[in-house]
């Protein structure tokens, strides 16, 4: 593996990361949207977002950061290009980035309930509008519509069958990695109604997204040949580890369990992200720009690899401790 | 060092200006809560440290409320640091194509210090109840480590800009090799990184202090109005000379290495010695008109004897020459002299508490305090303005000029105006949200406030 090839491994981790966590965060809101519009019915899945997705989101949302910075660092005429063609959708998830973290934040510290409805509206309509726009950006890459030299077209590149979907698939799979995290959050808090709420919910979303990828595979089939082709070809395994994944999580699912659920969902989203990866490689731009091309000097890649390599071993751990002590209800709200 | 003027002096002139505009609003709204990043975990740990140990509660109280501010400002930061990152591409694609791969180094490194800040943040405001009173204190010291850090990355990245080094070009004007260590330690990382870190908590200091001494001119003379008072204004008081010195320096090493930069805050329009030191005023091709001049300290200041020369703007080629003169010439001066009043402020604060134990009792003392923490913010904004405006027309000093930099995308002016209307929004809920959380306190007692880490009560049970 050539230096570049690994520094894009090393994007697509963190693409991962940011997917699993960032991507179970922009769903809790979904959810949040969903649970209606009646306060008080809508209170109690509310209380089970709210209280899982607060100790997390800034963390989580650090990993959008790490893919910006290691895109633009290890892959600079990359970025460029992409900023330069897809600047409609990135600005629109940009806009849903802000209101989406101050809605939250605000929401909490205010006491009428008018301007709290008002901030928890913001936040839950900009966790669906924000992946989808993000969702958009990633189709519109894959199809190839972003050309090496940038400034491509700035609305046919995205306004596409494939960006579209793809944008409706991320919130899709958003909501699904959502609910199967909130099944469990509602019984460590001992709330069999609430699992079973979201339990409903997992398996309803599982189905949507499922549409949806098949959907967009027939999509890649006309818009992104390239893509396609490596899909169904050396991304294979892949691709069917994943359906694996989603069958098996609604097989547990439709038969009351509650093992692996976590796993499974992660499991389904890893292998189409990797699929993805795989399908496009050796181009960061199908068919415009290869890694290679695109690639920075060896000592940018070396410092990226020594940032990657601290990651590891200081961020991973940390994030684990977050994780279990917001786990152990160690890090509780006051009462 | 010429520019390479490879790519066409394209973009239209009203790109670049709506660009400049919002990338600068959104910068300065950012630094604002980023220097509360920076610098509020070590006062509220010291709050904390004082509280555990002197068993205060008033302390503890302070610490607690200002976590919980912090939970806010800091979700505001991490949007608008999220915007700029953004920014980077949406309005200036060509500088990231061509320089990313050497000045992306210090974000790359910036990313580690977010994260890890990012996840103690949340353990320190969310484990107040559960945590052992000590491992809970423990938790908040990453998040001054990471702070510094963070800064440090990210100033290290416009040290490059301004004294850029490190890298190699090849024909074409593509970096082909880069050393990460010469473009972090570039020659400005030295005086502006610690500059900045003494601003941020020179605001955060002055800033807090303010809010506490505008209660006490309310009549709230408690203790914790006292304390809330007395532990910021302390760190205050200790940065603001150290700052004043480093500040001096950055100036000297302006003189040397960016001296268009400097002809342009000083007014300086003829090389030569014993060059006046202009205070206020508006810059004229013919000279300073109305200002206070004070012969020979210019040279004196940069090189220790009037006998130094400092160029003026008569030796840069026009098309090199900053632009908005009185402006940055005003910009710096209001930093230097906001710098000086605080200094006196400090030492009026630290003489009556050595010879008293006691703050002063005048309410002079306390409305002087009260402005300072907006001082100190305009003072950081004229800082950035004199750094950032006072390196124009380049990007990156020497190599590329801001408007080879800037994006041929449609629409600028507008995002600027949608992000002008977006950030009204943001700062009027941010000090919203502040203000009745304030209320609550004096009200009902710290309990009865979450922040945004804390489902609200109702909820909760
Ligand atoms: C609380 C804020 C504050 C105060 C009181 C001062 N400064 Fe400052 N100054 C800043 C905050 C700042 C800053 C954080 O805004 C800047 C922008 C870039 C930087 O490194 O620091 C800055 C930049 C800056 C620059 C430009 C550096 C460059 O372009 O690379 C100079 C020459 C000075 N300062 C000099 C001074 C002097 C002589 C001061 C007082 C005697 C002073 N500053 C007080
Ligand atoms: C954080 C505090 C900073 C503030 C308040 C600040 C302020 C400003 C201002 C006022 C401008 C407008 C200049 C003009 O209109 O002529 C500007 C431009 C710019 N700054 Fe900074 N700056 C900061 C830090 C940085 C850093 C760390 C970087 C990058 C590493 C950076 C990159 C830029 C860029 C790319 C521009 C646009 C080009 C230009 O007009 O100079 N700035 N900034
Ligand atoms: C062009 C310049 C800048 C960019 C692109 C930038 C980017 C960012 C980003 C992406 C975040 C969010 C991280 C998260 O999610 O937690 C952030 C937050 C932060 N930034 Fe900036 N930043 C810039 C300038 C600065 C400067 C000059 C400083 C310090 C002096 C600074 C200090 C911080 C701190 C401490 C935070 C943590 C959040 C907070 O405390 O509000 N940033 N920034």
């Amino acid at each position: 593996m050539s230096k570049a090839d690994a520094a894009a491994a090393i994007l697509w981790v963190g693409a991962t990361f940011y997917a699993l966590f960032g991507g179970a965060d922009f769903g809790g809101g979904f959810w949040d949207l969903t649970a209606g519009w009646d306060d008080e019915r809508g209170q109690r899945p509310r209380d089970v977002i709210q209280r899982s997705l607060t100790p997390v989101w800034e963390a989580n949302h650090v990993w959008l950061i790490f893919v910006l910075v290691v895109l633009w660092t290890a892959f600079p005429p990359a970025f460029s290009a992409i900023f330069t063609t897809l600047y409609v959708p990135i600005a629109l998830a940009a806009l849903g980035i802000v209101l989406r973290g101050a809605g939250f934040a605000f929401r909490k510290s205010i006491v009428g309930l008018r301007g709290r409805r008002a901030m928890g509206a913001t936040f839950a309509i900009s966790s669906v509008v924000t992946p989808f726009f993000m969702g958009a950006v990633v189709g519109a890459i894959a199809a190839g519509n972003v050309p090496a030299e940038g400034n491509g077209d700035a609305f046919s590149s995205w306004l596409a069958p494939l960006p579209l979907l793809i944008g409706a698939m991320f919130v899709a799979s958003g909501a699904y990695l959502a609910a199967v995290f909130l099944v469990g959050d509602a019984r460590r808090g001992g709330d069999e109604e609430m699992e079973s709420y979201f339990e409903r919910r997992a398996l309803g979303a599982a189905v949507v997204a499922g549409a949806f990828a098949l959907a967009g595979l027939f999509a890649l089939h006309s818009e992104a040949r390239y893509v396609f082709d490596r899909l169904t070809a050396e991304g294979l395994p892949l691709v069917i580890f994943s359906l694996l994944c989603g069958a098996a999580l609604l097989a547990v699912l439709l038969r009351g369990g509650r093992r692996l659920l976590r796993p499974l969902a992660a499991g389904a989203v890893i292998a189409v992200i990797w699929g993805w990866g795989v399908a496009q490689f050796p181009y960061l731009l199908p068919t415009s720009l290869r890694i290679d091309q695109a690639a920075a000097p060896d000592a940018t890649m070396t410092i990226v690899f020594i940032v990657f390599a601290v990651a590891a071993v200081v961020v991973l751990p940390s994030l684990g401790l977050l994780y279990t002590l917001a786990q152990k209800d160690l890090l509780e709200a006051e009462h | 060092m010429p520019s390479l003027d490879l790519l066409p002096v394209a973009a239209s002139e009203s790109n670049l200006l709506a660009a400049r505009e919002q990338m600068a609003f959104t910068l300065g709204f950012h630094i604002v809560l980023s220097c509360l990043g920076v610098a509020l975990p070590a006062t509220i740990l010291v709050a904390n440290w004082v509280g555990l140990k002197k068993r205060d509660e008033a302390a503890m109280e302070l610490a607690r409320r200002w976590s919980k501010a912090m939970a806010v400002t800091f979700a505001v930061g991490a949007v608008t640091g999220t915007v700029l990152s953004f920014e980077f591409g949406l309005l200036w694609p060509e500088f990231m194509d061509r320089f990313g791969a050497a000045f992306g180094v210090a974000f790359a490194i910036e990313g580690i210090f977010f994260f890890v800040e990012a996840i103690f943040l949340a353990i320190y405001i969310y484990g107040w109840k559960r945590l052992s009173p000590w491992a809970h204190f423990w938790s908040g010291v990453p998040m001054v480590i990471t702070g510094i850090g963070g800064a440090f990355a990210v100033v290290a990245a416009n040290s490059w800009m301004n004294q850029p080094q490190g890298f190699t070009l090849d024909a074409a004007g593509k970096v082909v090799d880069v050393e990460p260590l010469k473009v972090l330690f570039n020659p400005a990382t030295g005086y502006e990184v610690p500059h900045m870190l003494l601003a941020a908590y020179m605001v955060v200091g002055f800033l807090v202090a303010s809010v506490y001494a505008v209660g006490m001119l309310k009549g709230r003379r408690d203790r914790l109005h006292k304390l809330g008072l007395v532990i910021p204004l302390t760190i205050a008081a200790i940065a603001t000379p150290v700052q004043l010195f480093v500040g001096d320096t950055a100036a000297r090493e302006v003189a040397d290495h960016q001296p268009a930069k400097f002809a342009a805050m000083e007014c300086i329009q003829e090389t030569g010695t014993d060059q006046t030191e202009y205070l206020g005023g508006v810059c004229t091709d013919e000279g300073v008109k109305g200002a206070i001049g004070i012969p020979g300290l210019d040279s004196f200041l940069v090189g220790f004897s009037t006998d130094t020369k400092v160029i003026g703007l008569n030796e840069i080629p026009d098309n090199e020459e900053p632009p908005a003169n009185t402006f940055l010439h005003l910009s710096f001066d209001a930093m230097v002299g906001i710098g000086t009043a605080l200094l006196g402020l400090g030492a009026w604060f630290g003489f009556v508490w050595w010879r008293k134990r006691d703050i002063p009792q005048t309410p002079w003392f306390l409305r002087a305090v009260a402005v300072s923490g907006a001082g100190a913010i305009v003072a950081l904004w004229c800082g950035w303005i004199v750094t950032e405006v006072g390196r124009q027309p380049w990007i990156v000093q020497g190599y590329m000029r801001t408007s080879e930099a800037v994006t041929e995308a449609d629409g600028i002016w507008f995002s600027f105006g949608l992000v002008l209307l977006l950030y009204a929004g943001l700062g009027t809920g941010a000090i919203l949200v502040l203000r009745s959380m304030s209320r609550r306190w004096r009200e009902q007692g710290a309990e009865s406030v979450e922040g945004p880490y804390a489902p609200a009560e109702e909820e909760a049970t």
